[in-house]
């Protein structure tokens, strides 16, 4: 199954790289990884999307709290949990393309944050499999490029990851 | 106080009470090495090789609780360290390892000696620290002692560049540290420690299983004192060895790949099972369904939360420091009333002893060929079960795990987890190091002593009365056994030819030799070795029959019943 699992841990040069290496040692899955400062800078907050049966899942979060730098693990799937992810796609838009991208956009909430002749630059937010859908629904030969964020995650509610 | 970083090394060390570092210098740890020479609250041991410094600090450690501390320069020194700190890593041994690295300002650029030691040795590390700045050097290494030593234990490496070692700062060791981040201290929870209780005074069929957390929390007398409350069988994982007397009658001997018939059939029968600090490696449990088949109820106590579930589901876990947990269950079982069933653990050790009938560890000793597993039983006899024993790694190490009954905790020392051969030499330079009048003998391989062998200069050195009790079968014995059974008896490069003469060898060195081939030459010459040379080391080369395979055995992979014993062929 596919959980979302919030880590702060310590703002340190090398952090970054006990974790992914915790990763790729133990064979772990990683979809996404995302990781920035948090309003503490001594803090930095990542998300990483993975996906494995429950034992596995409890050994990523054993195993990342084990390590040293790791302030504090939650598995955000097992409750109520926002979830968004940015997306920049650039596509070719020209004649009655330029009409039809810009309507699709509008229908996804997405913004055309950059404008030539022959292309837009589209800007979308959401969850994952709405990013999947936009990129669905258009036509997939005018996709030039694309750049996905990774997933950042937060509990609803009460729910708060903090020290 | 103002002092140079160099001068800040050597006061933590003397802060930390440290008797010995183990080490080897070069170009990036030349300042702190000035340092050394000019003070003599601890000694250095200037081994021969970096891996040596390693497995020496790292017997230091397992012999005596105390944190093992080694220093090796930047580069090569810290390469050739690595062998030995992931063997620490695999045992959770409490290291901290102090390198040098090159100068602030020419890290990454390819500079002389150069390594990326932090992501070299992260992998292989409980952590590691680089120093940017001279203000954080005293409080890194507080850092570095807390953390090997607190929680599940294991190896710390602090990497110092060269200019750190000479920048000036205020001066101040902190007497005591917290971490937000690190919390190892938990306090177990009763409501699980009731329940397990519980479930073992239910119990038709009880087995203890207890491993290398025993030995490393110094919980052997809580142990003891439960299980004989309790009655239960015991048996040892290859790292918890001593941790349970083995002359005693409720000891069932070693389980696992090589365990008795015995202790693997309990392990496998049995309906409630207390794992004690033991991580069920794939050496134990090599089948996991296999083992699962069989309906038990598994209690599993570790301090390191991802050692419990990671192989085999559990149904009561206990989180928390040995002698606290197994304090809690004893107090918890004196003051009620229930006793474990006694007619059904009447049954169960009938049972038992019916399995220990079958002696699976018994061997024939001819009058021509010496048998490995007698020269340990006479090992045994000769140091009167008493000796530190540490041993390399292949067959012989199964024999001495084996034959030698270690009654005591810290006394048999070797690599389990990664099996390291050539770790023999300087884990018992290390054993004498921490017990200055200990009697220590090594058991060793004649392709596995040459691994580290450059060490009996050490040995020489510092008049380490070491004796080493080389099985010698002109064979990677472990490998030709596998070989044999699993790969149609094709002896590929196992086989050791050219072997040095190791009397001369020995001699060249400047200590003594002894070539034993006859079976009737062996008491003697143990006798010989450990009283006359009682205070010299003495490489005793045993010629041994070339083709003793290690029995019981179970294949990799295969399930803890399906044993191959020595009387099946
Ligand atoms: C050639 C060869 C053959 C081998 N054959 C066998 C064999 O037949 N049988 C066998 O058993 N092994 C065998 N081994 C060794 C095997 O590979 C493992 O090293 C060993 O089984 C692990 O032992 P353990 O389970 O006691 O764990 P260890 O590695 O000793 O781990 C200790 C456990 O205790 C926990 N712990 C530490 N401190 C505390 C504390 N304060 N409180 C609570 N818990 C704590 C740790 O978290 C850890 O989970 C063999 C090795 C070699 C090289
Ligand atoms: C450094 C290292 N290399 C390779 C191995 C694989 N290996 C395990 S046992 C063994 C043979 C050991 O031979 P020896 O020391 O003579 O012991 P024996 O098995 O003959 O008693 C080998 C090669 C290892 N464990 N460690
Ligand atoms: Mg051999």
């Amino acid at each position: 199954m596919r959980h979302i699992i919030s880590i702060l841990l310590e703002n340190e040069a090398g952090a970054l790289s006990r974790v992914s290496g915790l990763f790729s040692a133990r064979a772990f899955n990683i979809e996404s990884l995302t990781v920035a400062a948090t309003e503490d800078p001594s803090l930095s907050r990542m998300t990483i999307v993975s996906s494995g049966s429950d034992s596995v899942i409890e050994q990523i979060t054993k195993q990342l709290n084990k390590l040293i730098d790791v302030v504090k693990v939650v598995d955000l799937s097992e409750a109520p949990h926002i979830e968004r992810e940015l997306m920049l796609v650039k596509v070719r838009a020209t004649g009655k393309d330029r009409e039809e991208m810009k309507r699709i956009a509008d229908i996804f909430r997405g913004r055309i944050v950059d404008v030539t002749e022959s292309s837009y630059v589209i800007e979308l937010t959401g969850d994952c499999s709405k990013l999947d859908a936009f990129l669905e629904v258009i036509d997939h030969s005018l996709v030039l490029e694309t750049v996905r964020t990774g997933v950042s995650g937060i509990g609803r509610g009460d729910r708060i990851l903090k020290i | 106080m103002q002092l140079t970083g160099a001068e800040i090394v050597v006061k933590c060390l003397q802060e930390e009470n440290v008797e010995y570092v183990f080490g080897y210098p070069g170009g990036s740890v030349l300042y702190i090495y000035d340092e050394f020479f000019k003070q003599d609250k601890f000694k250095h041991v200037l081994v021969r090789h970096e891996q040596a410094a390693v497995h020496a600090a790292d017997a230091y450690s397992r012999s005596s609780n105390k944190v093992g501390v080694c220093m090796v320069t930047s580069g090569p020194g810290v390469t050739n360290a690595v062998t030995g700190i992931a063997t620490a890593h695999m045992d959770s041994i409490p290291l901290v390892i102090i390198s040098g690295q090159v100068p602030t300002h020419y890290i990454g650029q390819d500079a002389f000696q150069e390594c990326d030691t932090v992501g070299i040795t992260r992998p292989c590390v409980k952590h590691n620290f680089l120093v940017k700045d001279v203000k954080d050097l005293a409080i890194t290494l507080k850092k570095a002692f807390y953390i090997a030593q607190s929680g599940r234990p294991g190896p710390v490496l602090v990497d110092i560049p060269k200019d750190i070692t000479t920048h000036v700062c205020e001066f101040e060791y902190p007497k005591a540290i917290t971490m937000r981040s690190y919390a190892p201290n938990v306090k177990c929870h009763s409501g699980q420690v009731r329940k397990a209780l519980q479930l073992m005074l239910e119990a038709k069929r009880p087995m203890l299983y207890t491993g290398g957390g025993v030995i490393l929390s110094d919980a052997s007398r809580q142990l003891v004192n439960l299980a004989h409350a309790l009655g239960f069988p015991v048996t040892n994982t290859l790292m918890g060895l001593g941790g349970y007397p083995a002359t005693d009658k409720q000891f069932v001997g070693m389980l696992g790949m090589h365990g008795t018939y015995e202790a693997n059939m309990a392990m496998h029968h049995c309906d409630v099972l207390v794992a004690i600090g033991a991580r069920f490696d794939d050496r134990v449990i090599g089948n996991p369904a296999d083992f699962g088949s069989v309906p038990r109820k598994i209690i599993h106590i570790d301090i390191d939360p991802s050692s419990i579930a990671k192989r085999v589901d559990v149904d009561v876990p206990i989180v928390g420091h040995l002698p606290e947990v197994l304090g809690e269950l004893q107090a918890l079982f004196d003051e009620q009333k229930s006793k474990p069933d006694a007619k059904a653990l009447a049954a169960w050790w009938k049972q038992i002893d019916a399995w220990r009938g079958k002696n699976s560890l018994k061997y024939k000793q001819g009058k021509e060929i010496i048998m490995p597993q007698y020269v340990i039983e006479k090992l045994y006899e000769v140091t009167g079960g008493d000796a530190f024993v540490t041993s390399d790694v292949g067959q012989h190490q199964m024999w001495a795990a084996q034959y030698y009954k270690f009654d005591k905790p810290r006394r048999w020392i070797n690599s389990g987890g990664l099996g390291t051969m050539g770790v023999g030499l300087p884990y018992a330079m290390g054993v004498r190091f921490a017990n200055p009048e200990a009697t220590v003998a090594c058991v060793t391989g004649e392709a596995s002593i040459q691994m580290n062998i450059q060490e009996l200069s050490t040995a020489k050195q510092f008049r380490l009365p070491i004796k080493i009790i080389n099985l010698n079968n002109r064979y990677l014995g472990m490998v030709r056994q596998w070989q044999q059974m699993f790969h149609g008896d094709r002896h590929a490069e196992s086989y050791v030819n050219a072997l040095p003469d190791f009397v001369k060898l020995a001699e060249a060195y400047g200590h003594v030799g002894m070539l034993i081939e006859r079976p009737a030459d062996v008491e003697p010459a143990l006798r010989e070795a450990f009283t006359k040379h009682k205070n010299d080391l003495v490489f005793m080369d045993f010629i041994t029959d070339q083709t003793a395979n290690v029995y019981p055995m179970i294949a990799a992979g295969k399930g803890l019943s399906d044993m191959i014993l020595a009387e099946d062929l």
